[in-house]
């Protein structure tokens, strides 16, 4: 305790309450250790307002939730009429409602950014792997948080979007059916999942990912925060200590945030007031039709920020093996900060053979997203299967760009990606499909040639020198 | 094992997600397109009238409270009481009908579906082309049928207003147009109004807050515009010295 206010100027020491409650609670080191002293590098971008964004949706999220809890009613029989009620009777209860539905959507599009940069620059690399395995667990618990939640409403895409998730669970081999049946509590979705969901919902989860947000943010203020060039900023002190390409947090960049919180806000706004539904991927058309276990919709599409994945699931025809793939393109997150071991954190600085990588990825995680909305035509699967490689062969290829690879490495890597894709089309090619088979398994094959063999002939796998301080 | 298989073919079934009814959608029902305008008083008020007169003694709008729409169409509630209200009812209350479940499926062989959100579920065009594209059809129990709902068990109860039809076949028997039999009391134009009304009233059912919602949103943008230029400035003078 004594180190604690040790550290504050003994003539900035205050009297009065502040000083009577901060004898007892450290709240002026806490503020000067987390804001006012807390030295953040000067050159945040664009790419780094969604960090506070989404910590604002998530108290908008917890905010709007409260009022939502207070008059819906967690029943299969009145759950559906309950979400009428506040739409139409409860004061304002649309706007609120709207705020919620849109925040989880909005929560997701924040989410996403933030991770891309990341990648981007390399922001969980050494010393940031524990941010980044806190973030990606936050990421989970949001899944499961927008999953449980879309269940709520009790509409026709609730029920047979949770019927299709849950069926997830019953292809694990040997446990798979007993597990269906102990997350509904029941045979079939009903009144008991719905019940236990809306629990899970608005207690259990939210304090999960309230707590993963405190250990994100504790081990973010541990190490301090990357930036668009990657260097470190501890590296070069003044006589004081203070970082010379560092500014205290506050007040620059929460003055800045409120830049980019009043451009969210304006944009969340335009969403709710006009167009809330966003043409049936915020709040799908079939979902205002209350759940009916004996009429299946005519096509079931996860909300948006589900249907990257939903692809992946959907490019293995068989059930259980989808269902693994799509369990292994979320695990593969975890290990990002050991498969890209490349110690050049920033694009800034990395070749061109690894923005290509990260360009071609991200266009893959849309087209993907957007394959998932759609009803499965066989030139839209052959396309989320390709696309569904691609998604895999993105972390093959940062692991194989962690360090210069000879020509036999190279070639041997370059063989084993290539076999192990050719074996899978060999394995289901027949005189009808050939066609499509070939022209996908040329196309990847010639993608990840031309990623892993150029580098042996140019120097598109260069890297930049790295500056010692921030550029500006 | 049995069951194992079910779920599998379950699983398999959502997993493609057939979406056969959307190819059957007939391109005749998509010709029909309804011209949505809730800030039209004057229409819904005319299609709050046809629907209690035409519509009311099947379809429920049990969402709809009778006070909220009377104040959201500008109907004074002594003139609503007279005109739109049953009998037995308060204008507290929402537009339930007597006809019991039962009765339904004895008289229709179906329980017709409450209207309050089908124009968010289905859209207004599927409310606008389901009134228009009616035709007789001799081997329908009702002597009725429709394009864009086909095999539909409701009858045609506006077909005094808009007169008989039949359908027009292509030589591949497909459906491409209608031709009037019998006059109704409405003129095509007319009829089209009077429909599109109904439309537009059950836009405005599925929602009343988007009356409200374009006026609030308007002031909600300006201020966090106002907001953000504030921020804005407030930042550049902040951040003058960061070099």
């Amino acid at each position: 305790m004594s180190e604690i206010s040790g550290k504050i100027d003994d003539k900035s020491s205050p009297s009065g309450v502040i000083g009577w409650v901060d004898e007892r609670l450290p709240i002026l080191s806490f503020v000067r250790n987390h804001l006012t002293h807390y030295y953040t590098p000067k050159n945040f971008n664009f790419w780094y307002f969604f960090g506070s964004l989404a910590f604002l949706i998530l108290f908008l999220q917890i905010f709007t939730g409260i009022f939502l809890a207070m008059h819906y009613k967690p029943d299969a029989k009145l759950a559906f009429d309950s979400v009428e009620f506040i739409m139409r009777d409860v004061n304002l209860g649309w706007l609120i409602r709207y705020m919620h539905s849109t925040g989880a959507s909005a929560f997701f599009v924040v989410v996403y950014l933030h991770m891309f940069r990341a990648l981007m620059y390399g922001s969980f690399k050494k010393p940031r792997e524990l941010i980044w395995l806190f973030g990606v667990f936050i990421y989970l618990a949001l899944m499961a948080e927008a999953f449980m939640g879309y269940l709520l409403p009790w509409g026709q895409m609730s029920y047979w979007g949770a019927q299709v998730i849950i069926n997830l669970f019953t292809t694990i081999p040997f446990i798979g059916q007993e597990l269906g049946i102990w997350i509904r509590g029941d045979f079939a979705i009903s009144d008991p999942t719905l019940t236990r969901f809306f629990a899970l919902h608005i207690v259990a989860v939210p304090m999960v990912i309230l707590l993963l947000v405190i250990l994100h943010l504790a081990a973010l203020h541990t190490v301090g925060s990357n930036n668009p060039d990657g260097v470190e900023i501890k590296k070069h002190k003044d006589e004081n200590g203070v970082p010379l390409d560092g500014i205290p947090f506050h007040p620059y960049y929460t003055v800045k945030d409120f830049v980019g919180i009043g451009v969210f806000l304006f944009l969340f706004a335009l969403t709710v007031f006009f167009i809330p539904e966003m043409g049936g991927y915020f709040l799908e058309h079939a979902n205002f039709i209350p759940a009916n276990p004996l009429v299946t919709p005519d096509h079931i599409a996860p909300v948006w920020y589900f249907t990257p994945f939903y692809s992946i699931l959907r490019a293995i025809p068989d059930p259980a093996y989808g269902a693994l793939a799509m369990a292994m393109s979320i695990v593969v997150l975890f290990f990002m900060p050991w498969i890209d071991s490349n110690p050049i954190k920033s694009i800034r600085y990395r070749s061109m053979l690894f923005r290509i990588n990260l360009f071609v990825f991200v266009i893959g995680f849309l087209i993907l997203g957007y394959l998932g909305v759609k009803a499965p035509t066989p030139l839209y699967s052959a396309l989320a299967l390709r696309f569904s490689e691609m998604y895999f062969i993105f972390f093959a290829l940062l692991y194989f760009y962690s360090s210069a690879r000879g020509n036999l490495y190279s070639y041997i890597f370059t063989g084993a990606i290539v076999f192990l894709i050719a074996i899978y089309d060999v394995a289901r090619i027949t005189s009808d499909n050939y066609i499509s088979v070939l022209i996908g398994l040329a196309s990847v094959c010639i993608f990840i040639m031309f990623m892993t063999l150029t580098p042996l002939f140019s120097n598109l796998n260069k890297e930049k020198q790295v500056p010692d301080r921030i550029t500006g | 094992m049995i069951k194992k298989n079910i779920f599998i073919l379950l699983f398999l079934v959502i997993v493609n997600s057939v979406s056969y009814a959307a190819s059957q959608k007939s391109e005749l029902a998509e010709k029909y397109k309804a011209i949505n305008n809730i800030n039209n008083k004057a229409s819904l008020q005319r299609g709050a009238k046809y629907f209690v007169n035409y519509c009311s003694g099947c379809h429920s709008l049990k969402y709809m409270r009778m006070s909220t729409l009377a104040e959201d169409l500008n109907i004074e509630e002594v003139v609503f009481s007279q005109n739109l209200l049953f009998s037995n009812k308060k204008i507290g209350e929402t537009m339930t009908i007597p006809m019991s479940e039962s009765d339904a499926i004895l008289w229709f062989n179906a329980i017709p579906p409450d209207l309050s959100l089908t124009a968010r579920s289905k859209g207004p065009d599927y409310i606008y082309s389901k009134l228009n594209t009616y035709y007789e059809d001799d081997s329908s129990p009702t002597g009725f049928n429709n394009i864009a709902l086909p095999n539909t068990s409701m009858p045609n109860i506006l077909a005094g207003l808009q007169g008989g039809q039949k359908l027009e076949l292509d030589d591949k028997n497909n459906p491409v147009g209608f031709i009037k039999i019998s006059k109704g009391t409405h003129n095509d134009l007319e009829y089209k109004q009077l429909t599109n009304d109904i439309t537009n009233f059950l836009v405005y059912v599925s929602e009343p807050a988007k009356l409200r919602r374009y006026s609030m949103g308007f002031w909600v943008l300006m201020f966090i515009f106002i907001f953000t230029i504030i921020a804005y400035y407030t930042k550049k003078e902040f951040w003058k010295d960061v070099h």
